[in-house]
């Protein structure tokens, strides 16, 4: 369920608050989709997308999580 | 005009529950094959038929030609990288060239909608004879109907043709062997891609542009530099899945493939992603998978990367001894799954 | 050219040292269900199964709004579609689930305006641009899906749309999740949770669950290293006797969830009964247009015919889809699976929706539904 996808958001296009809209870029495709849940949203982010919305911030030091795990396990 | 009828998917309903023609018989699943078995091979008897493949090779006194038709209904009509007119006369020209048969002659047949502008008519046309002298091949022939507004949804073309055989192979499913190489002439996706970027409703932007070319000229290298060749098949509606599928089930083998050995450029992935599409299944139109035996495989690599359209052909496979004659594909984390023939056409999805 | 934060997840070599340490921590039999039917996708797809010692049984939820929505939301969606002055706006995964009698598609290739949507505000576009019909949006989803649709009902009230209306079928898993580990049929020893739906409500919902029921539960992505880690996470919990709420997804999910997509779905939407298919009812399972927002809803704009008669587990003879979406029994456990049920013949919608689990193990592994190697 919830097919959602990372982007990488490259431009604010509408500012206005419910309305904001950003382009975002996934394998050098681009596509307008809506902010409105993601206001801190910033250029140069990475969000996950579903349903033309960006429902999250991507956390990319936490994205290192699943990999350091392997690491931890490994010396522990 | 509804606009999203044209796109529209298809229901995985079955032929005698529908009761009437769905867009699923048209999209090269399941359903399709249905209708071809339930009515249209109920009442076409011909042996040829039987082959099942791109185009029917006939013998002519002491020499056999192939022939095969096509009709286009693509939508939209101007889209990134061609028109429905280059590939009205590429499409055919592939079909022949599936048999390994050098392309002659093409028939033009069209269905104009009244109210079609004559600009877009001249510019689809000129297109055609510019595809046309690039293949090498004549358009002897034609027909023109116009059917009233609303009947129509624009043009169709119907393009059926000819070509010679000058080689002494039988190129086709039969011919498959245990443990040939399943070898794809590039990247896949681009033209069912493209085609969606460029319908209104999914809105994605891209430079992305069909992958519509003439395959010909690869297979007449193929067949000049000695290779000897089982089986081709151009890849479009239903995608790779699909043709492996259609040739396992004529040929009676498996085949097996290995997803890393795809190529999928970063931009059909991006969108299959967003859409939860699979690229496997998606349209192309300048594409073949060619089956040789596998001491053959880098040399027929080798000599498609000759061609533009051919710069990035891989192995990808290759047909097996699985006795459940069916195609599978490992996957990169490295367990192999079916790859089945779907039911209609992939609908993007949310889930 | 990688896809970042999608391929490295794809990653053979990570696979395999997380299968490896799984094999390495398991000394016991354990039953694992996975809630989302994009986290069954992906395990049937990737073979994850095969991937885990014997010991480990992986048993797949209701996580797949499509498969869960009543016969009676299809069926009214098919009545609405099929009126001349209505142009039904759908997400692709409901087209081929069938209703009593038949499915959206039918109804399409019979003449009704059907129109396929990605987001919920192109239907907000076909509203404008056809002032003199009556746009209907059939508005399906779990929770991470809500504040889109949301979003379309509060803009077309703040733009007084008149000829727009919702036909909503909005689920919320954590009852669901209820349902099933209070179940003694099912005998979960560990959950991993959707992580997509976890991203919009976050996951504090799920500690009283998990202390109830004496589970670990395991917040869990959808790439294949990525199940595999939550499985990770949740035997190394079951091995030492623990049950809590973890976090594998940590990249995109907050324990808060996401409060701007929360007071939307708090401002256009309250909670209600519904009943899922496979299921039954289920107390505060679902949401429906408040108060505020109930003159956008299809099922009172519109006079439908269609009456709620429908029963729990009532399906098409020999139909286990409910046993399925509880994890009693697996796919090819059912009788008729791959007989007389197949995608192109479903007896229900397992079988039907993409992320059904019926779906997933006849397209991927084939009639037997076994492993395939």
């Amino acid at each position: 369920m919830c097919l959602s996808v990372p982007v990488k958001l490259i431009a604010v296009t509408t500012e206005d608050a419910l309305m904001r809209t950003g382009k975002v870029s996934l394998g050098d495709i681009h596509k307008t989709i809506s902010l409105a849940f993601v206001p801190d949203a910033k250029p140069g982010d990475y969000v996950l997308v579903h349903v033309g919305f960006a429902i999250s911030i991507i956390d990319e030091r936490e994205a290192q999580f699943v990999f350091d795990y392997l690491e931890f396990e490994r010396n522990s | 005009m509804n606009e999203f009828k044209r796109d529209a998917p298809s229901c995985g309903l079955p032929l005698s529950e529908a009761g009437i023609v769905l867009l699923a018989h048209g999209g090269g699943g399941k359903s399709m094959r249905q209708l071809l078995k339930g009515v249209v091979r109920k009442h076409f008897k011909s042996p040829f038929l039987s082959t099942q493949h791109d185009s029917a090779v006939l013998p002519m006194g002491e020499t056999r030609i192939a022939f095969t038709t096509d009709t286009y209904v693509v939508r939209p009509i101007f889209f990134p990288g061609g028109d429905i007119g280059k590939l009205a006369i590429y499409g055919t020209v592939n079909d022949l060239a599936m048999s390994g048969a050098r392309p002659l002659y093409l028939s033009v047949g069209l269905i104009l909608e009244e109210g079609f502008p004559m600009e877009s008519l001249d510019l689809i046309v000129g297109s055609m004879e510019e595809a046309a002298q690039q293949c090498g091949v004549e358009i002897v022939t034609g027909d023109t109907k116009v059917v009233e507004r609303g009947k129509g949804d624009g043009i169709f073309i119907n393009t059926s043709g000819v070509g010679r055989i000058e080689h002494s192979f039988q190129i086709g499913p039969q011919a498959v062997r245990h443990g040939d190489a399943v070898i794809v002439s590039g990247d896949l996706g681009r033209h069912g891609i493209s085609i969606m970027a460029a319908r209104e409703g999914l809105e994605f932007e891209t430079t992305l542009q069909s992958d519509c070319a003439p395959l010909s000229p690869l297979v007449q290298d193929l067949l000049e530099s000695g290779i000897e060749i089982h089986c081709l098949r151009d890849l479009t509606r239903g995608g790779l899945a699909s043709a492996l599928n259609e040739i396992a089930e004529t040929a009676c083998c498996s085949i097996a493939i290995e997803e890393p050995q795809i190529t999928v450029t970063p931009e059909v992935q991006g969108v299959c992603e967003l859409l939860g599409l699979d690229p496997l299944y998606v349209a192309n139109e300048g594409r073949m998978v060619i089956f040789v035996p596998q001491a053959q495989a880098s040399r027929t690599i080798e000599v498609l990367r000759r061609h533009a359209p051919g710069k990035q052909a891989s192995w990808v496979g290759k047909v097996t001894q699985d006795p459940r004659k069916q195609v599978s594909i490992r996957s990169r984390v490295g367990i192999a799954r079916i790859l089945d023939l779907l039911s209609g056409e992939q609908l993007p999805r949310i889930c | 050219m990688a896809l970042k934060f999608i391929d490295e997840y794809r990653d053979a070599k990570v696979a395999s040292l997380y299968s490896a340490r799984i094999s390495e921590m398991t000394t016991r039999p354990w039953r694992i269900m996975e809630v989302c039917g994009g986290q069954t996708h992906s395990i049937v797809k990737y073979g994850i199964d095969q991937l885990l010692p014997p010991e480990i049984t992986l048993v797949h939820g209701p996580g797949c709004p499509v498969c869960v929505t009543s016969v009676f939301m299809i069926d009214s969606a098919i009545e609405l579609a099929a009126q001349p002055e209505v142009i039904l706006c759908s997400f692709g995964d409901m087209l081929r689930v069938p209703g009593s009698h038949k499915d959206l598609l039918t109804v399409k290739a019979e003449g009704g305006d059907i129109r396929t949507v990605y987001s919920p505000l192109d239907c907000l576009k076909i509203t404008r641009a056809n002032p003199d019909r009556q746009v209907v949006f059939f508005a399906v989803g779990f929770e991470t899906t809500a504040p889109a649709n949301a979003m379309a009902a509060y803009l077309a009230k703040r733009e007084g749309i008149k000829n727009f209306s919702m036909l909503v079928s909005q689920v919320l898993v954590p009852p669901a999740v209820e349902t099933i580990l209070s179940s003694s049929a099912s005998k979960i020893d560990g959950l991993l949770a959707p992580g997509h739906v976890c991203a919009i409500v976050g996951f504090e919902s799920y500690t009283a669950l998990s202390q109830k029921y004496r589970v670990p539960i395991v917040v869990t992505g959808f790439e294949p290293v990525d199940i595999l880690q939550g499985i990770a996470l949740c035997v190394r919990q079951l091995e030492n006797g623990r049950y809590e709420v973890e976090n594998q997804y940590t990249r995109s999910v907050r324990s808060e969830g996401n409060p701007s997509a929360q007071k939307m779905i708090d401002e256009v939407f309250e909670v209600t009964n519904k009943t899922w298919r496979g299921l039954g009812n289920i107390d505060a399972s679902g949401l429906s247009l408040s108060m505020a927002y109930r003159d956008l809803d299809a099922e009172r704009r519109f006079n439908l015919s269609v009456k709620s008669t429908e029963k729990p587990n009532k399906e098409t003879t020999g139909c286990q889809s409910g046993l399925i979406l509880q994890g009693v029994i697996k796919p090819p456990q059912c009788p008729q699976f791959g007989k007389l049920c197949h995608p192109d013949r479903p007896l229900g919608p397992t079988m039907v929706s993409s992320e059904g689990a019926c779906s997933a193990y006849f397209r991927y592994r084939g009639r037997e539904g076994a492993g395939h190697e």
